[in-house]
C-alpha cells in the first residue's frame, strides 16, 4: 500500500490519467472483440450498496466507476476522479470529478456519490457492506448505521457538480486505496429512485462504467456491451462481455476445452497435467489467500490447546509441503506466515520453522509434546472441523496422519458452511480450517484479524500484538512492524497456517490484458482485447 | 366423485399451512442465518439487515406475516441472498425452465418406460426382453451425476453438437443433454414397474377369457391388458411428475439451466428463509395436486375404486 506523508503532501496531484491498456506493437486484434468467463454461480446483486460476493465486484467494475481504479498492478489510477485535494489534519479530501457521462447520457455529479454514499449507511439499504464506510473512516457513518444520526450528516458533501469533500473521523493512509470498491461507486439517483430495488435489470441499470448489462439470464448468463458513453470509450478495445455460469467445476473445465469459454479456474490436482498439455493456456499466480487451521483458545475451548508447547508442537508436525505438492498440486506455497507471501512490502520473519528440516521439525515436536505431559501412550485428542468441500477433507486427513504419530488423536467433522461459520463466531470448535482473503493489499489486511478486537474467532490475545497493528496504522515503514508480529504469531501459535493460495486457471492465449500481477486478482474488462489467432 | 375432489381440496389448506409452520420452525432451529458468512457483521449493521427482513420479530409473527402476505398479496417476500429479486420472480424466472425440461423428460420417460415394458412382457423370456430389461438396467445403473458430465463430454467436447450447458426457451439444442439426463432413470424404473404388471395382468382370467373368444391379440393387449396394468404405474407417476417438473438439483448443476431444483438446495444452505420456503410451498401444492389427479386417474381407469 503505498503510504502517503500527509504533513507535506498538502496538495497531492495524480499525475498519470487512466489509459486502458493498449495491443502491443506486432498484435493483430480480432475482428470479434469478445470475452467469456467462468462464474460459479449466479451474480447476486448487481446494485453496489449490496454486492458481497467477488463474482458481483468483478460485473460491478465493469458497469460502474468509482472515484479511484486500478491499472493492471493493482495500483491505484484516478477514475472518476480528476485530482483531489487533502487537508493539513488529513482528516478533509476534495475531489474535483472529471466531465463523464451516465450510460443514459446524463452528467456524473458529485451529488450521485453523496446519495450513493449515504444510501450504503442508511439502516433501510441493509447493506451488508454498511462496515466499509465505517472502515473508511467517513465521518458519522458508524452513528448512522446505528440509527443514532440521520443519513444527510455522513461526513460528503457535493461542493458543487464536479467537487466532493469528504471529512474523515482520523487520518487514514489508506483512504485514497478503498476508492475503488465497488461499495464507493456511484448510483444514479434518478434511477434508484424510479424504481426501487428493480434498478438493476437489463435496460434498467444506468452505470458510468467502460459496460453496460445487455442481459442478465440469472444463474445462467450475464452480458456486457461497451458503453459509448464512457469517458475513456476510445480506449477500450472489447465490445462484449460474457459472464456463464457453470456450477461444477469439471463441466466448466470441458466447455473451456470445447471452446465456449474463454477462463477457467483449473479443478484442484489437474494444473501439472494441464499445464503439460497446454504450457500456454495453463496459468498460476499467486492469489492474495490464507488458509490456516485456528485453535480455540476461549474458554470453550480444549484445555490441551491452551498450552503453547501443544500448538507449537502441532504446528511444527504439519507437513504442509506435502499437502501443497501432493494434494493441491496448483503452484500454491506452504505457509509459514500467517500474511500471503506476495503482499505488497511483506518480508517473512527470518528463522522460523520455515528453515528448519522437516525430521528436525518433528523430532522437536516429539520433545515439546514430552514436555507437556503427552505422547502415543497418552494421546491429546482433538477434533477438527472443516466445511464441505473436497480439498479441505483432503488436508484435514493429511493434517491427520501427520499428527497422529506423535500422539495427537484427531477426529474430523465435517459440517456444512452455515454451521462451520456459525461454530466458528460462538468459539463452539476446538480446532477450525479457516481462510482469510486480503481485502488490499497490505499485510494489515490479514493481521487484523487476530486482533483482540478483531475477527480472531480462536480468541487469541496479545498487548504487544495490538500495539504493533495500531502502530502501523500510521507509520512510514510498517514493514519491520508487521514482520515483529508475525514473529509473534509464530511464537504463540494462535493457528498453524497451511498454505498460501494461488489462483490457477487456463486463460485462452487470444486474450490480452488480464492481470497476473494483481494479487487480489481485480480485472477489468476495459483493458482486455482479443488478438487473431 | 365431485365431493370427493372438493373435500380433498378443502384439507389441501390446512395441510400447507401445517407445512409452512413446520418448514419455519425447522428453519429457524438451522444453526446460522443467511448473514452469516466468512466476516463476523458488526453488531449495527446485522441489526439493521435484521429490521429491514423481519427478523428480529418473534417467531410466530414472522410466520404469522409470511402467510398474511401470500394470501392478501400472494408476495412470498424478497429473497435474503439476492437483494435485487423478489421470491416471486425467482421462482418465476426459474421454475418455466425446469418445468420445460421436467415435463419433456416426463413425457420421455412415460413413452419409453411402458414402451419398453409392454414389448418386454409380450415377448417375455425372449431376447427382446433380455434387451428391454437390459436397457432398462442399464438406464437404472448409469446415475444422472455420472451421465451428465459425460453427456457434455461426447456432445460438446468430441462431436460438438451440443451447448455444454445455459439455457434458451428458444433453441431446443439446450434442451437435449438435460432431457436425457433426468428422464433416463425413470425410464428404466416405469419400464419394469410396466413389465412386472403387465405379465401378471395377461396372465388373469379375463385375459384368458378374451383370448379364448378369439379376440386379435392387438385388442388384448391394447383394450384388456393395458390399462388395468397401468395402475401401479400410475401411482408411481404422481409423485415423479412433481419431483421431475420442480426439478432436479443435479441437472441444474451439471447444465447450469438456472431452474429451481439448485435454487432450492442453495436457498437451504445459503439459509436464504424466503426462497426456501416459497420453494418448499410450490413442490407441496403441486404434489397435493397431483396426488389427487392420480386418485381421480385410479377411478377413472378401474371402476371398482369409488370415493
Amino acid at each position: 500500500m503505498k503510504r502517503f506523508v500527509l504533513t507535506t503532501a498538502l496538495a497531492a496531484t495524480l499525475a498519470m490519467p487512466a489509459f486502458a491498456v493498449q495491443p502491443a506493437e506486432g498484435e493483430t486484434l480480432a475482428e470479434n472483440q469478445t470475452y467469456t468467463y467462468w462464474l460459479l454461480d449466479a451474480i447476486k446483486s448487481l446494485d453496489p450498496a449490496k454486492n458481497t460476493d467477488v463474482e458481483g465486484s468483478d460485473a460491478l467494475r465493469s458497469l460502474f466507476e468509482g472515484l479511484m481504479t486500478e491499472d493492471a498492478e493493482g495500483n491505484m489510477v484516478p477514475g472518476v476522479a480528476e485530482d483531489y485535494e487533502v487537508s493539513e489534519d488529513g482528516l478533509t479530501y476534495t475531489f474535483t470529478l472529471r466531465e463523464a457521462n451516465w450510460s443514459d447520457g446524463s452528467p456524473v455529479t458529485a451529488d450521485d456519490f453523496v446519495f450513493a454514499w449515504q444510501r450504503v449507511v442508511t439502516p433501510a439499504t441493509a447493506s451488508e457492506y454498511a462496515w466499509y464506510m465505517e472502515l473508511m473512516n467517513v465521518a458519522n457513518a458508524t452513528q448512522i448505521i446505528a440509527g443514532e444520526m440521520e443519513p444527510a450528516e455522513l461526513g460528503v458533501r457535493a461542493l458543487d457538480d464536479r467537487t466532493l469533500e469528504v471529512t474523515l473521523t482520523a487520518p487514514t493512509p489508506y483512504f485514497l486505496n478503498t476508492l475503488s470498491h465497488a461499495t464507493t461507486y456511484p448510483v444514479p439517483r434518478a434511477v434508484v429512485e424510479e424504481h426501487g430495488d428493480n434498478w438493476t435489470r437489463p435496460g434498467t441499470l444506468v452505470g458510468n462504467g467502460a459496460f453496460t448489462l445487455a442481459s442478465h439470464n440469472l444463474g445462467v448468463e450475464i452480458v456486457f456491451q461497451k458503453n459509448p458513453e464512457y469517458w475513456d470509450a476510445d480506449n477500450v478495445v472489447m465490445e462484449t462481455v460474457r459472464g456463464v455460469t457453470v456450477n461444477d467445476n469439471n463441466v466448466a473445465l470441458t466447455r473451456y476445452q470445447a471452446g465456449e469459454l474463454d477462463r477457467v479456474q483449473i479443478p484442484a490436482g489437474q494444473f501439472p497435467r494441464l499445464s503439460e498439455q497446454f504450457p500456454d493456456q495453463a496459468v498460476s499466480v499467486p492469489y492474495g489467500c490464507s488458509y490456516a487451521y485456528v485453535f480455540n483458545l476461549s474458554d470453550k475451548g480444549p484445555e490441551a490447546l491452551k498450552d503453547q508447547r501443544v500448538r507449537e508442537a502441532m504446528a511444527l508436525s504439519l507437513n504442509r509441503e506435502v499437502m501443497v505438492d501432493q494434494i493441491l498440486q496448483g503452484g500454491q506455497r506452504a505457509a509459514y506466515t500467517w500474511t500471503h507471501w506476495a503482499i505488497n512490502g511483506f518480508a517473512e520473519p527470518e528463522g522460523g520453522m520455515a528453515d528448519m528440516p522437516y525430521e528436525a521439525r518433528v523430532e522437536r515436536a516429539r520433545e515439546l509434546l514430552e514436555e507437556a505431559g503427552y505422547g502415543p501412550q497418552n494421546p491429546v485428542r482433538l477434533t477438527l472441523q472443516y466445511n464441505t468441500d473436497e480439498n479441505h477433507r483432503l488436508l484435514a486427513i493429511a493434517a491427520q496422519q501427520f499428527w497422529r504419530p506423535l500422539g495427537i488423536e484427531i477426529t474430523l467433522n465435517n459440517v456444512e458452511w452455515a454451521v462451520h461459520t456459525d461454530r466458528l463466531q460462538n468459539q463452539d470448535f476446538e480446532i477450525a480450517r479457516y481462510a482469510w482473503c486480503a481485502d488490499y493489499n497490505e499485510a494489515s489486511t490479514f493481521l487484523d484479524w487476530f486482533r483482540t478486537d478483531g475477527y480472531n474467532s480462536g480468541k487469541w490475545s496479545n498487548a504487544e500484538f495490538d500495539e504493533l497493528l495500531a502502530e502501523a496504522r500510521t507509520a512510514d515503514d510498517t514493514t519491520p512492524l508487521y514482520r515483529r508480529a508475525e514473529e509473534i504469531l509464530a511464537a504463540e501459535v494462535p493457528a498453524t497456517w497451511v498454505y498460501h493460495y494461488a489462483k490457477v486457471d487456463m486463460i485462452n492465449p487470444a486474450i490480452r490484458g488480464l492481470p497476473r500481477e494483481n494479487l487480489l486478482n481485480t480485472w477489468y474488462a476495459k483493458d482486455l482485447y482479443r488478438v487473431a489467432e | 366423485m365431485f365431493g370427493f375432489v372438493l373435500r380433498r381440496l378443502a384439507v389441501a389448506i390446512p395441510t400447507l399451512l401445517l407445512l409452512i409452520v413446520f418448514s419455519f420452525v425447522l428453519m429457524s432451529l438451522a444453526p446460522g442465518g443467511p448473514f452469516t458468512g466468512e466476516r463476523a457483521l458488526p453488531p449495527a449493521v446485522l441489526a439493521n439487515l435484521e429490521a429491514q427482513y423481519g427478523l428480529n420479530e418473534p417467531l410466530w409473527r414472522q410466520i404469522w406475516n409470511y402467510v398474511w402476505n401470500i394470501v392478501v398479496h400472494f408476495d412470498f417476500g424478497p429473497s435474503f441472498v439476492y437483494p435485487d429479486r423478489s421470491v416471486n420472480e425467482l421462482i418465476a424466472a426459474g421454475f418455466p425452465v425446469t418445468l420445460t425440461y421436467g415435463a419433456l423428460s416426463f413425457v420421455a420417460a412415460v413413452v419409453l418406460g411402458v414402451s419398453l415394458g409392454v414389448v418386454a412382457a409380450i415377448w417375455h423370456n425372449s431376447w427382446l426382453d433380455y434387451l428391454a430389461v437390459g436397457i432398462s438396467i442399464g438406464a437404472q445403473v448409469l446415475p444422472n451425476f455420472v451421465m451428465a458430465p459425460l453427456l457434455v463430454l461426447v456432445f460438446t467436447l468430441w462431436y460438438r453438437l451440443l451447448p455444454g450447458g445455459g439455457w434458451s426457451f428458444n433453441d431446443p439444442s439446450f434442451w437435449i443433454m438435460p432431457v436425457i439426463a433426468l428422464s433416463t432413470s425413470y425410464m428404466a424404473s416405469i419400464a419394469r414397474i410396466t413389465r412386472s404388471s403387465m405379465l401378471e395382468v395377461l396372465g388373469s382370467n379375463h385375459i384368458r377369457t378374451a383370448r379364448a373368444k378369439g379376440m386379435p391379440e392387438h385388442r388384448v393387449i391394447l383394450r384388456h391388458a393395458l390399462k388395468p396394468a397401468m395402475l401401479p404405474v400410475i401411482s408411481y407417476l404422481g409423485p415423479v411428475f412433481v419431483s421431475m417438473i420442480t426439478g432436479s438439483v443435479v441437472i441444474d448443476i451439471y447444465f447450469s439451466t438456472g431452474g429451481i431444483g439448485k435454487a432450492f438446495v442453495d436457498s437451504a444452505l445459503n439459509r436464504d428463509y424466503a426462497v426456501m420456503m416459497g420453494v418448499t410451498i410450490l413442490i407441496g401444492a403441486l404434489t397435493i395436486l397431483f396426488n389427487l389427479l392420480v386418485d381421480v386417474l385410479y377411478a377413472w381407469i378401474d371402476p371398482k375404486i369409488r370415493y
